[in-house]
């Protein structure tokens, strides 16, 4: 069954329009090859996996063809599931159920569809697999949101499945329940430990006080069905990113959120508590000191770094809130491309000329399968993109504030040294003082501290060369991740514009016939 | 201006002068009368149509001649119609719009204002946007107005109208003014009355079969295309503001990608490219609709609401047929002005029945009309449609092979998965070229 790759759905259209374009000629041939050649007569593994899906393809193709929000976490057990041990992970799958509903609905060509995308994740987990050289074996599903409890005490709880065949690991595959407050507290315990040594730390998603309000009250609209696979997606994302970290992945706190059923509950993660309103204020200090600190930067390599990140960051805030308002943009096409078939259906229904009235209705129901692609499309543009782009926007302030801690630690270290100049200066003033047998008493209480400070001095330095380091290391870890990200999620993006304009082509093309058959 | 060379559709500028003739499929187009919109120019507020015509009628002076000509002419024209008893029996072509420009000069403005806040390429980007914009909104006006001139010149009765004549042919100010607040008050007031005296009439059963099923189809017709043009307008305006958003993260990704030289710069730089290519693209579909679809709508729109009055016009007419008959027992009855009552009954009952026999033609030829403009701009919408998309597919995927070939490497390329080499392959799909 999935032995039909039909080839790209050019259709039998002639060939005549599309001579001018075709200057990549012999290129287009090839890409065409690509779709063909992997048939299944050959032996190879990594095809299998591949038909595995197909075959699932008209399974998930009946389950999305209602295309309602809950389908959504169906499909995203279903992913786990699916998934064959050889099948690299990229990024989260977070992003790929919502996908789905876009490819399933390439109706006519769903293998052709799915081949597609597999191809191209395959070809890039074979690159990283080579880029990274190492066994980085490890698949986090986050699932199965489920509403806890009533009224004001509510929550949702979270299904956190771990599969993986690292050895660290006690088990092959664990599956947990966590709440949204066990992730915030994970993070928190990471960030004080690593952050100012210089570690990169993920940040974890952002709460909203709106958004759980709504869950939390029940209401069982789509805006909240919304808000939840959002967080969903948003969480799986963020152990995906906190795991590929070589080192947080050893952390002791890390594997204790995966693997034991029982977690002590975060209380210091809520807003108003007092831990709270305690990092409220540290937040402040900080940003006063570090106006205050002026960092007499002798590397250039920080120097360049720092402001590239400024760059960056001020270029991704900008592109997320554009492609916020194409999402906004094409859920308003979405929803005014139905009202116009609604119309259109009616002009129809009132044409007392036959065959003019059977085209429009035909018009009516193109439009409207329209609408629903444009629906989709506007999930893709925001779960693939728009959330990339705010995940980014979010790391980059970690990169900042890792950035800031480094300035903290020199400045500390400093302090430190002006401090033991001072007592250096104190030392040999008592040298010329007249006291003699305070002066013995003294100097030796000098001499300690400043033993003391020479101390704290080479420690300091020794800290802000090992946290240069860290985050130099760090850095690069950070670019090639984020290249690898970028490149990944755009092409997928890109493919689901592909799907989109696929379907275009077969809606028109059938309604075309019929236009010209009005008589 | 607009061909930036990338795309291979007809030109917008041919794609517009097909609009006209797409709207209104002439029933007769012969050489006796041939009426064009062959120049226009926009001052500030005005629009200036140079009308050409060719004619080889006895009644012009010349077999070519040409003069300018305002809005305000026009309506002057169409209500010289309106307003003729002897065409009481036809579908008036519905006068043109007035030309709005007031849309496309505030977002002009708007954007001079804002031109601190973005980058140069931008703003260039932007501004040539909405100047394309003013241009298509202008060659929509002069299409309008084209239509309704060919509409009347193709008209078997109304090309011979003196008042045509003198606005093809008289090459000076025609002095029409536009009406007055007193005219246009007069104007309301005659609208109310009419209106109440269309429901009145429209209540009054018809006789004839043909008739009585034509009101109530015009009338429940003509509410649901306005429903349909509104929803479309709709509909392409969300398009637009959807091309416009691509634009701006075309525009942003190119920013990114020229911060430096690394790989993904260079790979935000092509999807950039892609982006732009796009929603040129995305824009022109938006256009399409907008030729295709929604001025079909608003075309039809005027023209179910012409053949609507036509029909109130019949309607009256026999309601004072009949009233005339009433008269006309009452005073045989009473055996007074009978001789009166008589020749008013006669010149009501001609009245009637000259304007139901052309209605009847009218209402048929309306049909027909209808039914091959839609035909036409269905299908070169359903054509345009379709190729866009299957221009959009090829760009789309030609930016997708380009990334991975960017993203993969020679030691990947070599692995035996089979489809790796993105380059000439030998095998048998050789032959299989783009069937689009």
């Amino acid at each position: 069954m999935a032995a039909e790759m039909e080839p790209p759905p050019l259709g039998d259209a002639g060939q005549t329009d599309f001579r001018e374009i075709e200057d990549g000629e012999g290129f287009f041939v090839s890409t065409v090859t690509i779709l063909e050649s992997p048939e299944p007569s050959s032996p190879d593994p990594p095809s299998m996996p591949a038909e595995g899906i197909s075959t699932n393809g008209p399974k998930q193709e009946d389950i999305s063809l209602d295309d309602d929000p809950e389908d959504l976490f169906a499909e995203a057990t279903e992913e786990v599931s699916l998934d064959s041990p050889e099948r690299e992970p990229i990024l989260s799958d977070g992003p790929s159920p919502a996908i789905t509903p876009v490819t399933p609905t390439a109706m006519l060509t769903p293998r052709m569809g799915l081949g597609t995308a597999e191809m191209f994740e395959r070809s890039l987990d074979e690159l990283e697999e080579d880029e990274s050289g190492d066994t980085f074996d490890m698949h986090i599903a986050v699932s199965d949101p489920e509403k806890v409890g009533d009224g004001m005490n509510a929550y949702m709880g979270y299904k956190v499945t771990t599969k993986t065949s690292m050895t660290i690991f006690s088990k092959n595959e664990t599956t947990v329940r966590r709440r949204f407050s066990d992730f915030l507290g994970l993070h928190s315990k990471l960030a004080s430990r690593y952050l100012h040594i210089g570690y990169i730390v993920p940040p974890a998603p952002e709460k909203s006080i709106v958004g759980m309000t709504k869950v939390k009250v029940g209401k069982e609209d789509l805006s909240s069905a919304e808000f939840v696979e959002k967080r969903r997606s948003a969480l799986e994302r963020y152990l995906m990113r906190t795991v590929k970290h070589p080192i947080l992945l050893k952390d002791p706190d890390v594997m204790m959120f995966l693997e034991s059923s029982e977690l002590p509950r975060a209380v210091s993660t809520q807003a108003l508590s007092g831990a709270g309103i305690l990092r409220m204020v540290n937040k402040a200090a900080d940003a006063v000191n570090k106006m205050t600190i002026k960092m007499n930067e002798s590397d250039a390599w920080f120097e360049e770094k720092h402001q590239q990140f400024e760059n960056l960051d001020l270029q991704l805030r900008k592109l997320h809130a554009s492609v916020e308002c194409l999402v906004c943009h094409r859920k308003e096409l979405s929803v005014n491309t139905a009202s116009f078939a609604k119309s259109a259906a009616m002009l129809g229904n009132s044409e007392d000329h036959t065959a003019l009235s059977r085209a429009l209705s035909q018009l009516a129901e193109v439009e409207e399968k329209i609408d629903q692609l444009h629906q989709d499309q506007a999930y893709a543009d925001f779960y693939l993109f728009s959330e990339l782009l705010g995940d980014y926007v979010r790391l980059i302030t970690a990169v900042k504030g890792v950035f800031d801690h480094r300035m903290k630690t020199w400045s500390k270290w400093q302090d430190t040294q002006l401090l033991l100049q001072k007592k250096r200066e104190a030392e040999s003033k008592l040298q010329f003082a007249n006291k003699p047998d305070k002066l013995q008493q003294a100097q030796d209480e000098i001499k300690e501290e400043i033993e003391e400070l020479e101390g704290k001095v080479q420690q300091g330095e020794k800290d802000f060369e090992l946290i240069s380091k860290t985050i130099r290391k760090e850095v690069s870890r950070f670019e090639k991740e984020r290249v690898k990200d970028f490149k990944v999620v755009i092409i997928k993006y890109l493919e689901s514009l592909v799907q989109t304009q696929q379907q275009l082509i077969k809606y028109w093309e059938a309604f075309l016939p019929e236009a010209k058959a009005i008589a | 201006m607009m061909q930036e060379g990338l795309d291979d559709g007809p030109d917008f500028l041919s794609e517009e002068d097909r609009g006209p003739r797409a709207v209104n499929v002439d029933l007769q187009t012969d050489a006796t009368l041939q009426v064009d919109i062959s120049d226009a120019l926009s001052e500030r507020d005005k629009v200036k149509f140079t009308v050409h015509t060719k004619s080889t009628l006895p009644n012009f002076k010349q077999n070519e001649f040409s003069v300018v000509r305002q809005h305000e002419e026009f309506i002057w024209l169409h209500d010289s119609f309106v307003e003729n008893e002897e065409y009481a029996g036809y579908i008036i072509p519905p006068a043109p719009p007035r030309p709005d420009f007031d849309a496309s000069r505030e977002k002009l403005q708007k954007l001079g204002e804002g031109e601190g806040s973005m980058t140069k390429e931008e703003f260039t980007k932007m501004k040539q946007e909405l100047e394309a914009e003013y241009l298509a909104i202008f060659k929509k006006t002069v299409a309008m107005h084209e239509v309704f001139l060919c509409r009347v010149a193709a008209h078997p009765v109304l090309r011979k109208d003196m008042n045509f004549h003198v606005f093809l042919e008289y090459n000076q100010d025609l002095s029409v003014r536009g009406k007055n607040k007193r005219e246009k008050m007069e104007d309301f007031f005659k609208n109310v009355v009419k209106s109440a005296d269309g429901v009145l009439v429209a209540g009054v059963k018809d006789v004839d079969d043909f008739f009585e099923h034509e009101k109530t189809f015009l009338l429940e017709y003509h509410n649901r295309v306005k429903d349909a043009s509104s929803k479309s307008d709709r509909m392409i305006r969300s398009h637009k503001s959807a091309a416009d958003d691509i634009n701006r993260i075309a525009s942003t990704l190119y920013t990114l990608g020229t911060q430096d030289s690394t790989d993904v710069c260079k790979f935000f730089l092509k999807v950039s490219e892609l982006f732009e290519k796009t929603r040129k693209i995305e824009a022109r579909v938006a256009a399409d609709e907008d030729l295709k679809l929604a001025d079909l709508l608003k075309y039809y729109l005027r023209e179910s609401q012409a053949a609507k009055d036509l029909l109130y016009r019949r309607g009256r007419a026999l309601v004072d047929y009949e009233n005339a008959n009433k008269a006309l027992d009452k005073a045989r009855a009473k055996n007074k002005d009978v001789l009166q009552a008589e020749t008013s009954q006669q010149v009501c009952c001609q009245k009637f029945e000259k304007i139901s026999e052309s209605a009847k033609q009218e209402l048929i030829d309306f049909k027909t009309r209808r039914v091959a403009a839609f035909r036409k701009n269905l299908v070169e919408l359903a054509e345009l449609e379709l190729k866009h998309a299957k221009v959009i597919f090829y760009y789309t995927w030609l930016s997708i092979s380009d990334s991975i070939k960017s993203v993969s490497q020679p030691a990947v390329i070599g692995s035996p998965i089979g489809w790796s080499t993105i380059g000439p392959v030998s095998s048998g799909f050789g032959r299989c070229r783009p069937s689009f």
